[in-house]
């Protein structure tokens, strides 16, 4: 017979794990990237193929030859980084390339340099993202326009996303809110369907992964201070259905915002974390130099998840 | 449905000894009793080398204040006066007997006879508590004499009877439900009148229907017992969970449920108190699950306190199977990992249960993805994996000020936990710590 | 553009002047006075910051010195007599001289490893691990090999050796105590180095009678005595089952050695006896005049 295994209790466990949770989180990213298949082509494809490569192979590197520590690239961490970072880059030919030095400061610097998975302050995509707007801000804002279903040329028309041609003078007219719903839209190749973002966020609420907290006051903070300004002077300001259709809003509260690394832990402290993201991304769209600001926001928010989680206490059951 | 107000898990319930029949388990040759089988000082043995005993003779005395008498659960001859090792392999104070017959006190009714009246003073109810060594069966082990004593200025109002049952795998408080029912209820009707309150409720997770119906039908019989079901979830049969589930009190930080005025006791204890005062027996005997997926067939026993677990392996299933990875006395959240088989079991054992190698094997421990679930899960509202960080790295003040010592260690934050981390075992490290500390500072 | 350079140079001037006076104020308001011999006294300090003294660091252990004016009851282990001798300089009195110490783990790791009866599968911490049950082992007194002692030492000096039981590079040790300290067990002891860097202690702290501790390990001390009647120096007393050197009174004769029949009894230092480094059983009775137990000898920097 075997050894008895001593341990302290409990003597079972929910069989989560941190790879389970990471690949429902790539499931959950699916149908967003099969909206941007159809309308961005094989561009999109590729796109997403080489950053999810490069994210695997970089963590790979870094933990075998740098770090010598076993390989954690199993757990899918990487892959949903390379995910969220190909959906936050136009699909276009240039991006082949570009989002391969993204891909390399988003594991090298942002993730591995903390200490991989678990320890980063910043949610990887989003420093990688930032990273590339700042490098190359012309091929990050090259728009590739939604043509047919399933272009299968690597040219596509580009032009400007509703937001920038607000920025620069006036909303195109002919943008309904159902293109900007399903993702008839221009714009990063994972941030364009709301309707596909938000079916993958139903997904991992169902599987508990996320919970309402972040995604709802999030949008719903972007949506009511939007609402505020159109009301104050509609032509000056986006209306609020459309400023958190458009844009990474969608994307950005359902998937990035709701890193369980980068965001806080209580439940206060993620309706607070929501806060801040909605009102800084519309701070940065209306006042900013950028004609977006999603990433930053989070970017902010993240760096202020640790005092969060200082402050928001869950409620004790015995006070 | 009633249930507690935060937290909580949902493990596979595994209840598969449920219709396993309470069966008597033959006694040994010898039989070794502990002299601390209760929370508390061990008792003092009374017995020497060479005396004769019968069964349920007074053979530990209690000499402290928090310390419970013990009663020689067979007749025959004290070999020796000498510790045994426990299941843990700790050499513990016992008393070890030479069984000869079954010659029991002729002060045990023996009867099969079910007698309701019960003519004794609350004082004298706990007086006999005490005289029969009655523990709290629900695995704390808690002296019941002194938990029935009130203490002054505090006033007892609910009297909560813990069948929930909530640990997987465990069956023995359903199988007393269902054969027992009466015996339970003028056990807790007795247990009502020593505190003087009006009502007893007695909580029964949902999943246990045909228990609560059998239940709900004997207390109409009886005066002020209400039948409260419960909903199935992990850890409803915990002291706080369970006030809180029925009562809407909650217990604050460092304080006991009577300061709520509540008094909970397991189903396993009011079956006991039955026997005690009605009977006139005393704590001698456990009544047992012997379970597992890995098991040929499943069973609930009724055995003599002391008797090894080997005893009862070979008894109910022969040996072990070959896959055998862990076994446990208790359930699988909140019982303790057996090494010692040769061990004699003691009061508020509740089980053998035998887990496979495959089951009982933790997962490697990766990074906390800092997921919250186990702040999420936790049913007193702390945070786990903040503790996991604090005893780490010797922050006890701080561990302590994020009140640690409120941990019931249930052990949903590990359950939950997606990173495998031991997170219940660094809590009760902290634990520990931190009680050194505030030993060392007094 | 010339007015635009001055008014920035003003202003950044101006900024500055006020700060330095901010500051200057504030610098003098909160001002600590200290005795500058505590500075003096860190300063020759290791500055691990081990705690071996029982103070909360160096800093502590000088501002104790410095306020009790004398070294009564202090003493910096890691530092030894030389830096005792600084310290004693600067505070101008009599230093003791101590015999240097080293931490010596008493438990033997020969019959641990293979031999395990359990499979340990929680928190890898000793002080856990000790209030679930007695062990891999089954000794509840012996070694719990989750290397707390490991973490506890600054210095690097202890190590987990390949059968479980940590191991002390006695030449990185400064007998600070952290790692006894540390072990839940005290297992670990502080003792003199000894002459020649020989010593010889018990290598078992099981205090169960005879034959349970044989059952656990092979190497146990059984408490039978013959040590204690071999000792010249009355050095040996045997106490619940378990005998113990004072190593102040031990000449280190190894006298003991020989006579133990359970090899519990531990040599560190000597020279390897002249026989072959593996005597085949059968030559064993040969060597009886520098019988050393061989496979004791592995170990020199114990």
């Amino acid at each position: 017979m075997n050894l008895l295994n001593i341990s302290g209790s409990p003597h079972v466990h929910s069989d989560e794990s941190t790879k389970k949770i990471m690949w429902r989180v790539n499931a959950a990213l699916v149908p967003a990237l099969l909206v941007a298949i159809a309308y961005f082509g094989i561009n999109a494809l590729l796109v997403s193929i080489i950053s999810v490569a490069s994210c695997v192979l970089f963590q790979w590197l870094i933990e075998k030859y740098i770090l010598k520590t076993p390989t954690t690239v199993g757990d899918g961490s990487a892959v949903v980084t390379g995910l969220l970072l190909a959906f936050n880059v136009p699909a276009t030919v240039d991006m082949m390339w570009i989002v391969v030095i993204g891909a390399l400061f988003a594991i090298g610097v942002a993730k591995m340099s903390f200490g991989g998975l678990g320890k980063n302050p910043f949610n990887p995509a989003i420093a990688g993202r930032i990273f590339l707007l700042i490098s190359f801000p012309v091929q990050m804002t090259t728009w590739p326009q939604v043509g047919g279903l399933f272009p299968m040329n690597f040219d596509l028309a580009t032009g400007a996303t509703p937001l920038g041609a607000f920025k620069e003078g006036a909303l195109p007219t002919d943008v309904t809110f159902m293109d900007a719903f399903l993702g008839h839209i221009g714009g990063s190749m994972g941030e364009v369907s709301a309707l596909a973002i938000l079916l993958g966020a139903a997904y991992l609420c169902w599987k508990k992964i996320i919970t309402w907290h972040i995604p709802v006051t999030f949008i719903g903070t972007a949506f009511v201070f939007s609402g505020i300004l159109w009301l104050i002077d509609p032509t000056a300001y986006m209306d609020p259905v459309m400023t958190i259709l458009t844009g990474g809003i969608m994307l950005g509260a359902c998937f990035m915002a709701t890193d369980m690394v980068t965001s806080p832990m209580a439940k206060s402290g993620q309706l607070i974390f929501g806060f801040g993201c909605g009102l800084l991304t519309i701070v940065i769209r209306n006042w900013g130099a950028y004609p977006e600001g999603v990433s930053f926001a989070i970017l902010i928010m993240n760096s202020v998840t640790p005092l969060l989680n200082r402050w928001c206490k869950p409620k004790r059951f015995a006070n | 449905m009633k249930t507690f107000r935060m937290g909580g898990v949902h493990p596979e319930e595994n209840k598969i000894s449920n219709d396993a029949a309470i069966e008597v388990m033959p006694v040994g040759k010898q039989m070794v009793v502990l002299m601390n089988q209760h929370l508390g000082a061990p008792a003092t043995p009374i017995v020497q080398k060479g005396d004769k005993v019968k069964v349920g003779q007074l053979i530990g005395e209690a000499q402290t204040f928090m310390c419970a008498n013990v009663h020689s659960p067979v007749s025959g001859t004290v070999t020796k006066v000498e510790p045994c090792k426990d299941a843990f392999g700790l050499a513990k104070p016992a008393v070890w007997i030479n069984v000869e017959g079954d010659e029991w006190m002729e002060t045990i009714d023996r009867t099969p006879d079910i007698k309701r009246e019960c003519t004794l003073e609350p004082k004298e109810i706990v007086a006999k508590l005490k005289e029969m060594g009655i523990v709290g069966l629900g695995g704390a082990t808690f002296p019941a004499h002194i938990k029935y004593s009130i203490p002054e200025g505090k006033k007892a109002e609910y009297l909560i009877i813990n069948a929930a049952e909530c640990e997987p795998y465990l069956t023995s408080d359903y199988r007393v439900m269902m054969e027992h029912a009466e015996e339970v209820c003028i056990g807790v009707s007795i247990l009502r009148k020593a505190l003087g309150v009006p009502n007893a409720y007695i909580g029964i997770e949902s999943n246990k229907p045909l228990a609560i119906a059998k239940m709900q039908e004997m207390a109409k019989q009886f005066e002020g017992i209400i039948v409260e079901p419960l909903k199935v979830k992990y850890p409803q049969g915990a002291e706080k969970q369970l006030i809180n589930a029925v009562t809407g009190r909650r217990v604050g930080s460092g304080k006991l449920p009577i300061d709520s005025g509540c008094v909970v006791s397991n189903l396993g204890t009011a079956f006991a108190v039955y026997e005690a005062i009605q009977k006139n027996k005393p704590l001698i005997e456990n009544i047992l699950t012997v379970t597992g997926k890995e098991l040929p067939s499943q069973h609930n026993y009724i055995v003599r306190i002391g008797t090894t677990y080997n005893e009862i392996i070979s008894h109910s299933i022969g040996q072990l199977p070959e896959t055998t990875g862990k076994v446990i006395s208790g359930g699988t959240m909140m019982g303790k990992a057996v090494v010692n088989l040769d061990a004699p079991t003691v009061k508020g054992n509740s089980s053998v249960l035998v887990i496979g190698e495959k089951e009982a094997r933790r997962a490697p421990e990766t990074n906390c993805i800092r997921c919250g679930k186990c702040a999420s899960a936790c049913p007193m509202g702390l945070e786990p994996y903040l503790f996991s960080l604090l005893v780490k790295n010797n922050r006890v003040e701080e561990a302590k000020a994020h009140n640690i010592l409120d941990c019931i260690e249930c052990g949903c934050c590990f359950f939950s936990c997606p990173a495998n981390k031991p997170l219940t075992d660094e809590i009760r490290l902290g634990k520990n710590k931190v009680r050194a500390m505030m030993a060392a500072k007094k | 553009m010339t007015q635009q350079i001055l008014i920035a140079v003003l202003v950044l001037g101006a900024l500055g002047i006020f700060f330095a006076v901010v500051l200057y104020i504030v610098a003098q308001k909160f001002k600590v006075v200290e005795d500058p011999l505590i500075d003096e006294v860190a300063e020759v300090l290791p500055g691990a910051n081990c705690g071996g003294c029982g103070k909360a660091g160096c800093r502590a252990f000088a501002e104790a010195c410095v306020s009790q004016g004398n070294m009564e009851g202090l003493r910096c282990a890691p530092g030894g007599d030389a830096v005792m001798a600084k310290i004693g300089q600067l505070l101008g009195c009599a230093v003791e001289q101590g015999e240097p110490q080293v931490a010596v783990v008493r438990c033997n790791p020969a019959n641990c490893g293979d031999k395990r009866k359990s499979n340990y599968d929680g928190l890898r911490s000793c002080a856990f691990q000790n209030t679930v049950y007695t062990g891999e082992s089954g000794c509840p007194f012996g070694c719990l090999g989750c290397g707390d002692c490991v973490a506890a030492c600054q210095f690097d000096a202890i190590h987990m050796g390949e059968n479980g039981v940590p191991v002390v590079d006695a030449d990185k040790c400064t007998a600070c105590g952290a790692c006894a300290k540390a072990c839940p067990r005290r297992v670990i002891e502080l003792r003199n180095k000894g002459k020649k860097d020989r010593r010889v202690y018990v290598s078992c702290v099981n205090k169960e009678k005879g034959a349970v501790a044989m059952k656990s390990c092979a190497n146990a001390c059984i408490g039978c005595g013959k040590c204690a009647k071999v000792c010249p120096m009355e050095a040996i007393t045997v106490e619940g089952n378990l005998s113990y050197i004072d190593y102040k009174k031990c000449i280190a004769c190894r006298k003991c050695v020989t006579e133990c029949p359970t090899k519990a009894i531990k040599d560190v230092g000597f020279p390897t006896p002249a026989v072959k480094p593996a005597p085949k059983p059968a030559e064993a009775p040969a060597a009886e005049k520098v019988e050393v137990p061989v496979a004791e000898k592995v170990e020199v920097k114990n």
